[in-house]
């Protein structure tokens, strides 16, 4: 068979672009090098949904942003993922820096940005009380978030497979043939044709671009490295609290995340590797020495784990969507560094925009598309009746399996099943939050690997971490 | 709602021994709330001996140990829940868990025994940087793979950390046909127990390297191998001394954190030293009838102490139930560790007490015939000399109740360690 739209990449914006396909009568299949969705940039990042004032006005950055930003709860909603509106704050320490905030305000209301506000040391006290002595006031913008960045890009796949879109995992595209009408799609999980192809393939969408023929980018992969601290310590602030940016971005950040820890980070280091996720004891050294600037409190101390993510700096310094230039079939949505998960929302309308032009009209709506994903089941936030009911209904929810997240047997079957559900350790991780506790898998993650042999009926040594050959048991023992 | 005398959460050696203990007291209804499948804790994957040597006076494996208790709880009318987790101890001592059969319980006890246990260290606490790959995982996770689930979780090993379940994995990996390249130790001494690095290192010749961490992890998918490198007296990497080592598989074994969510969540204070709680020499939290023993107060060396001390608790929580006039009587004092000294358990002694008090204590370095010297009000009760003194070993001194019976409200208790000349 062949497809109207291949879609390569199941990062956030391959995912949201899956989804909005699905309204359509259009016959996509999504496709993922990797063994789970959001395993590039959409699993390691700030999760934060940016406010827009960053980006030079007139870029796609700044448009798709500040539309992304106000798409974004509305998207959370019908999605079931947790979206905060705690707001953010850019504090100035110097009065180069109050001179800087002060441009950052104007380029957001040129940008569009609404509810900003400077402020200045009194209140920004009052507003975050374990900020440091030594900030002078702060770019206030009220209309700032943060989303879980995973649960999104999982909860988006969902929904579009839901709705009749085809994933395929494992199936990294390693070359291609244009047959005229459709591209035959050489990858690792066989040959797959498709009329039409969404390059969404995130840090490697040049090499993926040059497969069609089309080298008028490229990109300069970069490091970002953080900590994720203890839920004991997620109230430290309440908004996203910034530093002044500098050329490499948007500087270290302290912030709450929706799951109620408090993640600090990044770094900004150019490397030549696309896959290496290492953290650096240098890196980590700098996310701890700069987050402290900002909230002085903060202790690595409560770090409970640290991770690198790899963001796809475009050489143009902005994003990359439309219709290639050398193959009028390929759309490409490229160079998704930051604002990426932001903008992810209005990327995908405007990723869709750029096919049906290319297709040369926009295809009949899909009348059966459901935009609501099912919440899934979180134990730990229901009330004491809730979860007599369920366990009645179906008594795996009543057997605990993670302590430290108190994430039941039954929800991490549901995330096994889920469409385009778990099939590793770190899958069902992202998915339930099973081991992302403060013991970090120590007790549940051999109970996990033994849900996941039995629900896939595989043997025990054939579970993975994240696919590939990240297996975590041998053979049996003598 | 369920109402018992006596609630145990954690169904451990501590917990059973606890639970026992009331029972013997006198203490009625009872019950032991388990979140694994089994009682018996993490005994039950501890399938090497040298348990038993203190308390029962012969050498046992885990499972052998726990089994002993296991057998008479079975023999009293002691209600055994397992495969319960417990989600909520409110501060009415009204606990609420969880399990498959009975979903959601609620049980009313006088007195609640904690004995959760404890976690250990996870790679995260440490940043070590590198990559995520698999292969990476604590010394007491892989020995469940190996000894419960029956598969091996390495085979070229690279242990971080000289603790005690990290000695005996080195051992038990050897066993089992894996090469075990080396323990590596951040301090300049072990925090194992003497006999576990003869019989579990020395034995196999393990190399073991003091003063020696794992600051980078290698491979994309598998772990392929470590970089290690020496450290100064302030645990900070030496430059030049880094060296890396391939192997499949970095095991930890570096610290126990007794599990006090649900001890926090009661408002129960907590020792910062020990991250266990303050407790009186019957182990009573400063939470009326909360007790806390075993792991979960403060990490042991030999669960053999963990039986003794949980005892204590549970003839606590039984006075508690039965006849509560000695902790209205009682008056506390804090006991004060000094020189040398980490923190002393009991942390408030009652000094109406009419027997001999117990003071269990760690180190915080190793000495040599050093002197451990128990104070009161300034005056030397005993001092007594040791051969040597190890972090990794716990120490215990006696205050004797004729001491006890001279004190006031504004005595101290000190122990404290004299160095040899």
């Amino acid at each position: 068979m062949c497809y109207d739209v291949a879609i390569i990449g199941a990062g956030v914006t391959g995912a949201m672009t899956a989804r909005l396909l699905s309204s359509y009568k259009l016959k996509t299949v999504l496709l993922e090098k990797a063994n789970d969705v959001a395993m590039g940039a959409s699993k390691a990042n700030s999760a934060i949904v940016h406010a827009g004032f960053d980006a030079k006005t007139g870029t796609l950055k700044s448009k798709l942003n500040v539309e992304g930003c106000r798409m974004m709860p509305e998207i959370c909603r019908e999605l079931s993922v947790p979206y905060k509106n705690n707001g953010s704050l850019v504090v100035a320490f110097s009065d180069e820096e109050l001179v800087t905030i002060q441009e950052l305000y104007d380029r957001g209301v040129a940008n569009g940005v609404d509810r900003m506000e400077i402020i200045d040391q009194k209140k920004l006290r009052e507003l975050e009380p374990n900020i440091s002595p030594e900030a002078k006031g702060a770019l206030l913008a009220a209309s700032a978030g943060i989303v879980c960045p995973y649960e999104l890009t999982i909860a988006a796949t969902e929904n579009a497979v839901s709705n009749g879109v085809a994933f395929q995992r494992n199936a990294g595209v390693t070359s291609v043939d244009d047959l005229g009408d459709f591209f035959r799609l050489h990858t690792a999980a066989g040959d797959v044709d498709a009329k039409y192809v969404i390059n969404a393939a995130g840090c490697a969408s040049d090499d993926i671009a040059r497969l069609f023929g089309d080298d008028s980018f490229k990109l300069i992969i970069r490091s970002g490295e953080y900590y994720v601290l203890d839920r004991s310590v997620g109230n430290t602030v309440s908004h996203t609290i910034f530093q002044c940016p500098s050329a490499m971005g948007k500087g270290i950040l302290v912030t709450p995340t929706v799951d109620g820890n408090l993640l600090i980070g990044p770094t900004a280091t150019d490397i030549d590797d696309k896959e290496n996720t290492a953290t650096t004891a240098k890196g980590l050294e700098t996310v701890r020495r700069l987050a402290m600037k900002s909230v002085p409190c903060v202790s690595t101390r409560d770090a409970i784990t640290s991770f690198a993510g790899l963001r796809a700096h475009p050489t143009s310094d902005d994003f990359i969507i439309g219709i290639s230039d050398a193959n009028h079939r390929l759309i490409n949505a490229a160079g998704i560094e930051s604002p990426g998960l932001s903008s992810a929302p209005a990327s995908a309308k405007m990723i869709c925009e750029a096919l049906f032009e290319a297709m040369g009209a926009e295809p009949a709506k899909n009348e059966a598309f459901n935009p609501i994903r099912k919440e899934p089941v979180r134990f730990r936030h229901l009330s004491d009746s809730e979860r007599e009911k369920l366990i009645q209904e179906n008594p795996a929810y009543g057997r605990i399996i993670c302590r430290c997240e108190t994430i039941t047997e039954g929800e991490i079957i549901d995330s096994i099943k889920a469409p385009a559900g778990a099939r590793d350790v770190d899958g069902v991780k992202r998915r339930t939050r099973a081991g992302m506790g403060r013991c970090q898998g120590g007790f549940c993650g051999s109970k996990v690997v033994e849900i996941l042999a039995r629900e896939l009926d595989l043997p025990i040594n054939e579970i993975t971490k994240f696919g590939g050959g990240s297996n975590i048991l041998f053979d049996k023992t003598k | 709602m369920l109402k018992y005398d006596l609630a145990v959460v954690g169904g451990g050696p501590a917990g059973m021994a606890a639970a026992l203990k009331a029972k013997e007291c006198g203490v009625k209804k009872i019950i032991i709330l388990e979140r694994a499948e089994t009682l018996g804790g993490i005994l039950e994957q501890c399938i090497h001996t040298g348990f038993g040597l203190h308390y029962f006076g012969e050498e046992l494996s885990g499972p052998e140990y726990a089994g002993r208790f296991i057998e008479q709880v079975r023999n009293t009318d002691i209600d055994v829940k397992t495969d319960t987790m417990v989600l909520d101890i409110s501060d009415k001592n009204l606990i609420t868990a969880v399990n498959k059969q009975d979903g959601l319980l609620h049980i009313d006890a006088t007195a609640v025994v904690l004995a959760m246990g404890c976690r250990e260290r996870p790679r995260g606490a440490l940043s070590i940087a590198g990559t995520r790959a698999s292969g990476i995982m604590t010394a007491g996770t892989a020995q469940k793979y190996v000894n419960i689930d029956g598969y091996m979780p390495g085979k070229k090993i690279v242990i971080l950390g000289s603790g005690d379940i990290g000695l005996i994995m080195a051992r038990r990996m050897t066993l089992e046909g894996a090469e075990v390249k080396m323990v590596c130790e951040l301090m300049p001494y072990s925090g194992g127990l003497t006999r576990n690095i003869v019989q579990c290192l020395n034995d196999f010749n393990i190399p073991l390297k003091l003063s020696t961490t794992v600051i980078e992890t290698h491979g994309k998918e598998r772990l392929e191998g470590v970089t290690i490198a020496k450290v100064d007296e302030h645990g900070q990497v030496i430059d030049g001394t880094q060296e890396y080592v391939a192997c499949d598989t970095l095991m930890l074994s570096v610290g126990l954190i007794p599990e006090n969510e649900l001890t926090k969540g009661i408002g129960v204070s907590l020792d910062p030293v020990t991250k266990g709680a303050v407790v009186t020499e019957m182990r009573e939290t400063d939470h009326p009838g909360v007790f806390a023993c075993g792991n979960v107060l403060q990490v042991h060396d030999l669960v053999d102490y963990v039986t003794m001390e949980a005892q204590m608790a549970g003839q606590g929580a039984a006075s508690y139930i039965q006849d509560r006039e000695v902790f209205e009587n009682a008056e506390y004092i804090s006991t004060s560790h000094g020189n040398g000294v980490r923190y002393i358990v009991p942390q408030k002694m009652n000094i109406r007490s009419k027997e001999d008090i117990k003071l269990y204590f760690r180190v915080g370095a190793v000495y040599k015939n050093a002197k451990v010297v128990l104070e009161a009000d300034g005056t030397i009760i005993s001092s007594k000399k040791k051969v040597k003194l190890a972090p990794g070993e716990m120490e215990n001194v006696t205050v004797p109740a004729d001491v006890i019976a001279k004190l006031t409200k504004d005595s101290t208790i000190c122990v404290r360690v004299e160095e040899s000349q």
